[in-house]
């Protein structure tokens, strides 16, 4: 057991994922959303999944989260069943920001990060000097130790992200769930916490998220995970996955795929009915 | 340079954040709720000083007081003190726990359960059943009225784990149903019963015995002390359940027992005072307030339970010729305070 999670340790390094799922099935009451589900998380990458609304994105975050428990099948985390492990050793090793988190009114930013230690702490430890030496690293990193004083409901939408990705960074962990972190945020806003996103990936840290807008995953991402319908249509590196093609196939979208003028990325120009040029609106039709 | 992050003490492996406001407050709040107890059992039929008041409380003072203060007052003032305390840190777990400041155990039926039942006994086996109708008896009978209610509730507003919202709603009509069945209780029994009825509903702390101080007191600590252990374990669960499970904490398991807490300390207090209104539902805001505390702080809220219901009952005892019971006075208190409580929020 020792020797099998120690080389689920180095897997980060070494190049061997350290979260992934087998034959998951799983839902919601009587419904089931993905069923049978491989996939695999490459490790110190950053993963986005993709896909038309109800394909089962967030399902598919909540399910490697251990939120949703799967009917059948298993999430593997350094090699482990994540259900036969302690919930409290899971929040060390896997931090996670769900969907639009709310603060209690007042609190904090410096309380609210605080709060990451959590998985650390016991009844009698709350407030180790490790803690808060994490606390303002984790502070520092996302930009906002200025901010420490400040009530978290006093922040804009993009500053109030980066205080609750600071927290999940605060759990001391190299691997991160975030569940759409740029929903309700305006473009500039978003940018600012994807950037946030790429830092940490720089750092070190290893980021699955869920996006919406298909140019900024293409643009942030170094994995795509293409989901339609509960399953994978495609995974791998923007360059190789997104193509006209497959955004039909995955949304029914009609879209141009070209390079980006700015990045080394595609950029997908959508094809809606009006205000396009009707030539290429026809030829991309046919 | 100041550090961003908040301070602590640390005692070898022992360590805990320090907010030296939140714990100044806390101690003030003791420290005028033990006032007030001293002063009310100073005031009576005839009144006895302070310093001799502390004195036989320490066990210094003379036989002749000691009579008057521990035998005939203390009960009293104490049964005040620790039915305060019980309701202010049952408001705050709710309130918590709902994540909606109108959690009160008043809302949530336990009150309005203990109180049906209690009013069952008085009117409809009424002045027969000596054996049932004596005041621990009542005291017993009102305690499991309020807890089925309180699991009632609990169980039907579970649906894969508990909303705020729905528990409230779920509370406030399984509450209406009780007040309906006791109005109509009311409405078909004898007038002296409902007399009598009526003087418990609106909650007292009139002639309390030793007997009935010590049940609640040792319940109450048992119970603090349970809510001491796990209360660590809840701080994620302000965030909300998904946060809560992130950070490695089982929430549904801390929350039920915390709420089964709330439920018992509510209990107790009904049990031991009546349903006194308004307490377990201003107490935290208070604390919450006075603290500076983004959420209700346990300890304080408890200290302001006590204070209220201690101050309100000697307001009760001596502000009219007549001697009120303390419901009256902190619904006269609560009341107004949830106004302008819900009136400074709208101007915000």
């Amino acid at each position: 057991m020792a020797a099998q999670r120690s080389t689920g340790m180095e897997s980060g390094t070494t190049g061997v994922s350290r979260l992934a799922v087998r034959g998951v099935t799983v839902g919601y009451g009587g419904r089931t959303v993905i069923d049978d589900l491989d996939a695999v998380i490459p490790p110190g990458l950053v993963t986005t999944i993709i896909g038309p609304n109800g394909c089962g994105k967030t399902t598919l975050l909540r399910t490697l989260s251990r939120l949703l428990k799967p009917a059948r099948g298993t999430v593997v985390l350094d090699g482990e069943d994540i259900a036969t492990l302690r919930t409290r050793d899971v929040a060390k090793k896997l931090g996670l920001l769900p969907q639009a988190p709310v603060a209690p009114e007042g609190l904090t930013v410096a309380d609210l990060v605080a709060r990451g230690r959590h998985p650390h702490q016991s009844w009698l430890r709350q407030w180790s000097s490790d803690d808060a030496d994490v606390v303002e690293r984790a502070l520092a990193m996302t930009g906002v130790s200025d901010l420490a004083d400040r009530p978290v409901d006093s922040l804009s939408g993009g500053q109030r992200q980066r205080v609750w990705i600071s927290m999940t960074l605060a759990q001391g962990t190299d691997l991160l769930l975030l569940d759409e972190p740029t929903t309700y945020l305006d473009l500039a806003h978003a940018i600012d916490v994807l950037d946030l996103v790429d830092d940490l990936h720089e750092s070190g840290c290893a980021v699955v998220m869920v996006l919406h807008d298909l140019n900024l995953a293409t643009r942030y991402s170094d994995n795509l995970i293409v989901m339609r319908d509960g399953s994978i249509l495609a995974q791998g590196h923007p360059r190789d996955v997104i193509t006209a093609e497959l955004l039909y196939e995955a949304f029914a979208l009609r879209a141009e795929v070209i390079d980006d003028p700015v990045g080394d990325r595609p950029l997908i120009v959508p094809i809606g009915r009006t205000h396009v040029r009707l030539d290429r609106a026809r030829r991309k039709g046919d | 340079m100041k550090r961003a992050v908040p301070p602590g003490v640390r005692f070898g492996q022992v360590s805990f954040v320090w907010r030296p406001w939140v714990a100044g407050v806390t101690l003030l709040l003791a420290a005028a709720a033990f006032l007030v107890f001293c002063l009310s059992i100073s005031t009576g039929d005839f009144s006895i000083g302070l310093p001799r008041v502390i004195a036989t409380i320490l066990g210094q003072g003379e036989r002749a007081d000691a009579f008057v203060i521990m035998d005939l007052r203390m009960p009293r003032a104490l049964a005040g003190l620790i039915v305060g305390t019980a309701l202010g840190v049952s408001g705050a777990i709710t309130q918590s726990v709902a994540r909606n400041p109108l959690a009160s155990p008043d809302v949530l039926g336990i009150t309005g359960g203990a109180g049906m039942v209690a009013v069952f006994l008085v009117t409809v086996s009424g002045g027969t059943a000596a054996a049932i109708g004596s005041a621990m008896g009542l005291s017993a009978a009102a305690l499991a009225g309020g807890l089925a209610t309180g699991l009632l509730v609990y169980f039907l507003a579970w649906r894969r784990g508990i909303d705020g919202f729905r528990l409230i709603l779920i509370g406030i009509s399984v509450s209406a149903m009780t007040q309906a069945i006791t109005t109509w209780l009311l409405v078909r029994a004898d007038i002296r019963d409902v007399a009598r009825a009526q003087a418990w509903l609106v909650g007292s702390l009139d002639d309390r015995s030793w007997g009935e101080v010590r049940v609640a007191f040792w319940g109450t600590l048992v119970l603090l002390a349970v809510v001491c252990c796990v209360a660590f374990q809840f701080k994620p669960l302000h965030f909300g359940d998904d946060i809560a499970a992130g950070l490695g904490v089982r929430y549904s398991v801390v929350r039920g027992v915390l709420l089964l807490c709330a439920v018992l300390l509510a209990g107790v207090a009904v049990s031991a005072a009546g349903p006194v209104p308004f307490v377990a539902l201003v107490a935290p805001q208070v604390a919450m307030r006075l603290a500076r505390y983004p959420t209700p702080p346990m300890a304080a809220s408890g200290m302001v339970g006590a204070l209220l219901l201690t101050g309100a009952d000697l307001i009760a005892r001596t502000a009219l010729p007549i001697t009120l019971p303390v419901g009256v006075v902190t619904a006269a208190i609560g009341g107004p305070f949830l106004v302008y409580l819900l009136v400074r929020a709208n101007r915000k």
